[in-house]
């Protein structure tokens, strides 16, 4: 005999369903239509991001470029060797350097970058970036000067500066994107900051290994950060919440998996082996580089699919 | 100047699009494509870059289920959604320009001259009412005809609207309207009919309100808006902790590895000055 549920049992599963949290094991009555969210004709509820791949990129570098400085700076406190220091600062000035054309490229009016700096808002993620970005760019320019130009003491004040904004460059994008209506990013606003300043110091510690530094300290950074992105991807493919379904499914959910794979475990295997073999640090950093690309344009890829799957609640 | 609103009142709505036409001619808004939908008689869709009105057709017909029809009868509602001009604006908050600015009618407004597209008030609107005009490239929306009110009139689709769905004038004397009109469509027997304005959201309420009738979110309005704002403070903090753990990370690294240094690991291709 067939059990017997009655009509709301059944509506009330259909609520659940729409929302994504079906309490009911096993509850699914055979040829019933399958539950759709309650909203307007399945239309998105809010708007896709309409960036362009100018923004992923400069998440990318300008993250680089941030925590390079921050490691310029700390390998100078701790009396590292001065050519790591120099070539640090550079990274972070040429990084700083792209980073402004890429977003002023990304603006729907170019010519009105300057904008920008009408009003500071710290209400507005964005604003603080802008305000960053000149601060850190400036920095930057002025520490590799003094450096060239031999007048250290300009150099080092400039360079605890591109450092101080160098963590907000390194971290900051993650509130950007986190503090938004677009669902799987707002979900991953406490964990965006952290997950894209891990991978901003895999990249700056990458880009110094590829330039010819070898020290054990840069492989021990990549060695964290690499495995804590190993801990990210665990933590998105673990959860089953329904605004995260744009990163286990689908060709973003696929490009967040690469992404995870060339800036997690694969990493984190080379720097272990890296302990010993260079080959294996080289092959780590330009693993961590490439996963760190990746990621961020996954991310603003399922932002976009996300965007498209909103419904209201 | 008094704070004005806009109350939206779905059971007065023929559907007549006379609102959509109006606005778009006094705002010059440019065409926002032509496709036939197969939605009831949307081919509009939703608002955006090109709509700042937009006629909602809400079909509901009875769901097929388990054990029979669902008990919902088949009803069409129409309702012209526009811009919420909310109580915490999403929007006007992300602005980096200052270009999104609240004006002395109390609605959030974007000013034409100031935007530069950066595209972000696109990502901080809960109800996907902004967006960044591709031809143009910079950001459009209801501008709550501000030039309009400037001079003294009525906005162009409460202006058009022939049956009164559209109602414009001081936000608290709508508010008690809406009230009334819901008392007495409860005491007729439409007892479905609600309004909708998330005051006890982090949105804070909103200056365009809505009555209509079933569930709010048939017609794209949520029951429990966010915005950004709210999520800053966790997410700053996370920002805090990773700086902070980045600093120290990097210093104890460097610190240890000095001390095991003997040279010989060292930067061996490139000579220290």
């Amino acid at each position: 005999m067939k059990p017997h549920i009655p009509e709301t049992r059944l509506d009330e599963i259909r609520e659940q369903a729409a929302l994504g949290r079906l309490d009911a094991d096993g509850i699914r009555p055979p040829g019933s239509p399958f539950p759709e969210a309650i909203s307007y004709y399945g239309l998105p509820l809010v708007k896709a991001p309409v960036w362009t791949w100018e923004v992923p990129l400069y998440f990318f570098v300008g993250g680089a470029a941030g925590a390079s400085s921050v490691l310029a700076f700390t390998a100078q406190l701790t009396g590292a060797s001065p050519s790591l220091v120099r070539d640090a600062r550079w990274i972070a000035a040429i990084g700083a350097a792209v980073s402004g054309p890429l977003l002023v490229l990304d603006l729907g009016r170019p010519e009105r970058f300057l904008n920008m700096l009408r009003v500071f808002k710290p209400q507005s993620p964005m604003s603080v970036g802008a305000w960053t970005l000149t601060l850190f760019g400036a920095a930057t320019a002025v520490a590799v000067a003094g450096e060239t130009v031999r007048l250290p003491r300009v150099g080092d004040t400039a360079a605890f500066l591109a450092a101080l904004s160098g963590l907000a460059m390194a971290t900051y994008t993650g509130v950007l994107i986190g503090a938004t209506v677009i669902p799987v990013w707002a979900k991953h606003a406490r964990s965006l900051p952290i997950h894209f300043g891990a991978s901003a110091l895999a990249s700056a510690a990458a880009l110094l290994n590829l330039c010819g530094h070898d020290e054990p300290a840069l492989n021990a950074l990549g060695l964290a950060a690499a495995a804590f992105e190993t801990y990210m991807s665990i933590e998105i493919e673990a959860g089953n919440d329904i605004e995260s379904e744009p990163l286990r499914q689908g060709p973003t959910g696929t490009t967040i998996r690469i992404g995870g794979f060339f800036s997690g475990p694969l990493p984190l295997v080379l720097r272990l082996l890296g302990i010993r073999s260079k080959r294996a640090r080289r092959a780590a950093a330009a693993s961590s580089l490439l996963g760190s690309l990746i990621t961020r344009i996954a991310w603003i890829e399922a932002g976009k699919a996300s965007a498209d799957f909103s419904r209201p609640d | 100047m008094a704070v004005t609103g806009f109350l939206t009142d779905s059971t007065l709505c023929i559907g007549c699009k006379a609102c959509e036409v109006a606005c778009k001619e006094w705002n010059d808004v440019p065409d926002d494509g032509f496709v036939w939908s197969g939605l009831s008689y949307d081919n509009t869709l939703a608002l955006g870059h090109s709509t700042y009105r937009h006629v909602k057709f809400v079909e509901r017909e009875p769901k097929a289920g388990c054990g029979g029809n669902a008990k919902e009868q088949i009803t069409w509602e129409f309702s012209s959604d526009v811009c919420k001009h909310c109580e915490n604006a999403g929007c006007l908050e992300a602005c980096p320009t200052g270009s999104i600015v609240r004006t002395e009618f109390g609605s959030v407004f974007v000013q034409p001259d100031i935007c530069n597209g950066c595209g972000y008030c696109v990502v901080a609107c809960p109800f996907g009412v902004v967006d960044r005009r591709p031809d143009d490239g910079r950001a459009f929306k209801c501008t709550f005809c501000y030039d309009r009110q400037k001079a003294g009139a009525e906005p162009a689709c409460a202006k058009a609207c022939p049956t009164g769905s559209i109602l414009f004038g001081k936000l608290d004397d709508l508010e008690r309207a809406a009230d009334r009109r819901i008392t007495q469509l409860h005491a007729n027997g439409m007892t479905d009919a609600t309004i909708w304005n998330p005051k006890e959201t982090s949105v804070g309420g909103t200056h365009a309100f809505f009555l209509v009738r079933g569930d709010p979110r048939a017609y794209n309005l949520p029951l429990k808006p966010q915005v950004p704002a709210a999520l800053l403070r966790q997410s700053w903090s996370a920002a805090a902790v990773a700086a902070g753990a980045m600093v120290a990370l990097s210093l104890v690294s460097f610190a240890l590895g000095n001390r095991n240094m003997t040279g010989v690991e060292g930067s061996r291709r490139r000579g220290t000055r």
